[in-house]
């Protein structure tokens, strides 16, 4: 096919753990090839075996794995080779960038330091030429002050700043084959826009082949010049970026996709149903099969061979030419909109501020006081009965800290939040009765829920603080375990023993036990896969109809909220920037930094053009925001003294509309849409 | 139990430690003070397994009932630093802030006297009998088991099941005592399990010292301390006692390291 000799080429490659239950199939006859400068993007949900197919590739799988089938990294089988002869590749003709760039980087080593460690280890430069050479790496990744960075310890870094310094060490060695393990999974969406960025710069520049694993399609349109779709250990779907996206031929493939949301905010992301299969044992048939809307009898019994679909693109599947006649209209349910609140709101939140670290008196008497952290300042808006409100912003702006003031966690410094029961206008002051009526769900499913304890008991503890009977608290926790549609069976098991998306749905079920009135999302999606955030946002939609209880959704993603939400702020460096519906928000006029956040999220479009308004630096400490406008450090339209010197006040842009931005509004309104 | 080798040798000397002293009296050939004045000092012998001691007692025999007292010395004294250390380092971990810190350095203070020491000072203090050796040992270890059970409770505090717990209202007792106790059960265990192995050594070194364990009681302090000035005559009277106790402290030891294993590849 390529006229090349392929950098990596994978020839039936199987993988399985041994373990006392027997063998754990995590890659199966897995074939496939990357050319020289050539970026494969590796897709599918956890569990689909793209990690191990990384570490297969470097030979770093624990000594239960047991490999079969062959790689060939240029030209030759690494499967043969003696440890030394791998580590002379690994890191130096191999090199890898893992997804979370503190743990990859040494907390107790300069940054510099860790570049030249690479370069002495690989005997690549002499100690002196390694600190230059090191400079020029840190340039590459397109740092802008690489000598302070290479003086600066991993913790003085931000986490966009952590990984391009990751991203450099990988490319010390001057790598002919680089692997990306969701190098951007757990950054903010504009740090993620920069890095994507970078990673098509470099691809330009440096002709390496690229293997790019992510659980996001969205992100390996941006990157990919072919795209490997993995499912239960199994290539699904291989085939150029183009033809794939815009002609999906495995019913898995457009199930990711579907379920990607949409930011057009025209259909809702429509999750794949069911689980993927358990990896022991033998499976006859198709294993896309029990999940698939195309699925025939004949699927169950016939496992199918890789068929040619275009030209490269190649699908397995059984099925695939109605697939690929069927058009792609299927589409999630949209959320049907509560009508304009008339009736009181049921929280308010007015003047709230909470600076953290305040300075003691001593210290301010000796002159020791630094500034406190301005976490959040002066928010205020209004929640109305069954509304739903998406908080959104980058990790820092306050989002956090204020849905945990709502829910009370956190004792505001000034300003306060009134919750009313809905229809009333009476504030609620019992303590016991606000803790019911409002709920918070947290971003980490792992962490939420206490492992030394079993679902049931989990779910039944509100209950009993609630006062619920011992014999009507066994009952509502099966209701509630059924409203997020879970099955009974998982009362008995512990937290360990869920998946992500369950954990998530039990912290759900926790959180509806007393029927609250406003339920606070502290980013409930973002630790989840883009399938399991589709289900997760459906259930929680779902619900949202049937109780009318009204949402605080916090998210770092504009594109999750889009259709879920009824209004939406905007929130930079602890401050309500702009606050509107959805629509207003989505459309001019924008204020600058909503702009930005906008043209950062990845479409699932390989033709689509990259981020329109690059968002440069990054977010000014806490502890100092700037003087007038807070974004003026990085705001691509600053007007000049005025934004150093002023606070732009929230001004009206029409309807519920307001924003913060000393542009005059008619100039705003002028913009084009960001991705019409 | 085939891949964890550390866990069962220290079960298997834990086990057959606490058996023998049970069992002690059924199984022991003579009573624990019975002398026989004709065969003191003697090596092993068809009569005497292990030989006897200056007063002619069977060492086998005070061998099986020295170890009663070092499991109650080593039993109860970390049971003791568990009742005193785990609440302190619990409610101290959880409070943060300047409570804690002024709780660690008073805790740090006492860290900061040899165990042994405090021990000694607590004994001669109150007078030397099994009891207040029992509870000088248990003061001494409730510092480091405050220290451990601290650090623990200060990377769960942070968890999001204890945020969401006081969300909900559940109070501060219950998020200590249901919600992070249980989550400190592991590091407890293997902390305790380790410590109880020191903590009979202790004991020994204060019978040895005559300030624990009082003759003509059965103990392997003790022992050791009677048998020095025999050592030219006959060792075997410092050897049984010597080699209890080591297989003792080796076996619990093994079996808290085995256990830590054991638990690291459970979770």
């Amino acid at each position: 096919m390529t006229p090349v000799a392929p950098t990596l080429e994978l020839r039936n490659l199987s993988v399985h753990f041994e373990t006392a239950a027997g063998p754990v199939h995590a890659l199966r006859d897995v074939t496939l090839e990357i050319a020289p400068g050539e970026t494969l993007g590796l897709a599918g949900e956890s569990g689909s075996g793209k990690s191990t197919l990384a570490y297969a590739v470097l030979r770093d799988l624990p000594p239960s794995a047991r490999l079969a089938g062959d790689v060939r990294f240029d030209g030759e089988s690494l499967l043969g080779k003696a440890p030394e002869a791998l580590r002379r590749i690994r890191g130096r003709r191999i090199a890898m960038v893992y997804q979370d760039p503190k743990s990859s980087l040494n907390p107790s080593m300069r940054v510099g330091r860790q570049i030249t460690e690479v370069l002495e280890i690989h005997a690549l430069a002499s100690p002196s030429a390694a600190a230059r050479r090191a400079l020029e790496l840190l340039d590459l990744v397109r740092i802008p002050d690489p000598a302070d960075v290479a003086r600066a310890y991993s913790h003085q870094l931000s986490g966009g700043m952590q990984q391009r310094v990751v991203i450099a060490m990988a490319l010390a060695g001057d790598p002919q084959l680089l692997i990306m393990d969701e190098p951007t999974t757990g950054l903010d969406v504009t740090t993620q826009a920069r890095i994507l960025d970078l990673v098509a710069d470099l691809k330009r520049r440096l002709g390496a082949a690229i293997l790019y694993i992510s659980h996001d399609l969205a992100v390996i349109a941006r990157v990919s010049d072919r795209v490997g779709i993995l499912y239960a250990g199994e290539l699904m779907e291989t085939g150029p970026v183009a033809e794939l996206f815009r002609r999906p031929a495995h019913p898995y493939t457009r199930g990711l996709l579907e379920a990607l949301p949409d930011i057009h905010g025209t259909r809702g992301p429509r999750p794949i149903g069911g689980r993927p299969p358990e990896r022991a044992g033998a499976m006859a048939g198709c294993l896309f099969a029990p999940r698939c809307g195309f699925a025939e009898a004949a699927c169950a019994q016939t496992r199918p061979e890789l068929a040619i679909v275009g030209r490269t693109q190649r699908a397995r599947c059984l099925r695939w030419e109605t697939v690929v006649a069927t058009p792609m209209t299927a589409s999630g349910r949209l959320r049907v909109r509560a009508p304009a609140a008339t009736a009181p709101p049921v929280a308010t939140v007015e003047h709230v501020t909470k600076h953290y670290d305040e300075p003691g008196a001593l210290a301010r008497w000796l002159g020791l006081a630094r500034p406190p952290v301005h976490a959040v300042d002066d928010v205020t808006f209004a929640l109305g009965a069954g509304e739903v409100m998406a908080l959104v912003g980058e990790s820092g702006c306050g989002k956090t800290t204020l849905g945990r003031i709502v829910v009370g966690l956190v004792p505001p410094t000034s300003g306060r939040v009134r919750i009313r029961r809905r229809g009333t206008s009476a504030e609620v002051v019992d303590d016991a009765e606000f803790r019911r009526l409002v709920r918070i769900v947290f971003q980490h499913p792992d962490s939420s829920l206490n492992p030394t304890k079993r679902i049931a008991t989990i779910l039944a503890r509100p209950l009993k603080l609630a006062g619920v009977p011992r014999r009507g608290r066994r009952a509502r926790v099966r209701e509630l375990l059924e409203a997020v549609r879970l099955d009974p069976g998982h009362l008995r098991r512990r937290p360990r023993e869920l998946s992500g998306g369950e954990k998530q749905r039990v912290a759900i079920a926790r959180a509806l036990a007393t029927a609250p009135e406003l339920l606070v999302l502290d980013e409930p999606l973002s630790a989840l896969d883009v399938s399991t955030q589709a289900s997760v946002v459906e259930l929680l939609m779902d619900l949202q109809a049937r109780l009318s209880a009204s949402y605080l959704f916090i998210a770092h993603d504009l594109s999750v909220v889009r259709h879920v939400a009824d209004r939406i702020g905007v929130m930079y460096l602890g401050k309500l920037v702009e606050l509107g519906t959805a629509d207003e928000v989505f459309r001019p006029p924008y204020h600058p930094y909503t702009r930005a956040l906008l043209s950062a999220i990845p479409v699932p479009d390989p033709s689509a053009p990259s981020a329109a308004v690059p968002l440069e630096g990054t977010v000014p400490s806490a502890r100092r925001p700037p003087a007038g406008c807070r974004f003026h450090t990085r705001c691509p339209s600053k007007l000049g003294r005025i934004c150093e010197e002023i606070e732009p006040p929230l001004l009206s842009a029409g309807g519920t509309h307001v924003l913060a931005c000393h542009i005059p509004l008619e100039e705003l309104r002028r913009q084009p849409p960001v991705r019409p | 139990m085939k891949r964890n080798p550390a866990l069962a040798l220290g079960l298997l000397l834990v086990g057959a430690v606490i058996v023998l002293s049970l069992a002690a009296a059924a199984i022991a050939p003579y009573a624990a003070a019975e002398q026989h004045i004709a065969d003191r000092l003697q090596g092993p012998s068809p009569r005497h397994l292990l030989g006897t001691d200056q007063y002619g007692r069977d060492l086998l025999t005070r061998t099986l009932f020295g170890g009663r007292p070092a499991l109650v010395l080593g039993l109860g004294a970390v049971a003791l630093g568990l009742a005193l250390g785990v609440p302190v380092g619990l409610a101290s971990g959880y409070a943060g802030g300047r409570t804690d810190e002024a709780v660690m350095r008073v805790v740090d203070a006492f860290l900061s006297f040899p165990a042994l020491l405090l021990a000694l000072l607590i004994v001669t203090a109150l007078g030397a009998t099994t009891g207040h050796a029992l509870l000088a040992i248990g003061v001494a270890n409730a510092p480091g088991i405050a220290r451990i059970v601290r650090s623990q409770t200060l990377a769960v505090k942070h968890e999001e099941f204890v945020l969401a717990a006081r969300a909900q209202g559940d109070s501060h007792g219950y998020v200590m005592l249901g919600e992070i106790l249980p989550n400190l059960l592991p590091p407890i265990v293997i902390e305790a399990t380790i410590r109880v192995g020191f903590a009979i050594l202790a004991g020994a070194s204060l019978s040895f010292l005559g300030l624990g364990v009082q003759p003509p009681q059965a103990d392997w302090g003790l022992m050791i301390r009677e048998a020095r000035q025999y050592i030219f005559l006959s060792s075997w009277p410092l050897l049984c006692p010597g080699a209890a106790l080591a297989i003792t402290i080796v076996g619990f030891n093994l079996f808290g390291d085995g256990l830590r294993d054991w638990l690291a590849a459970r979770a």
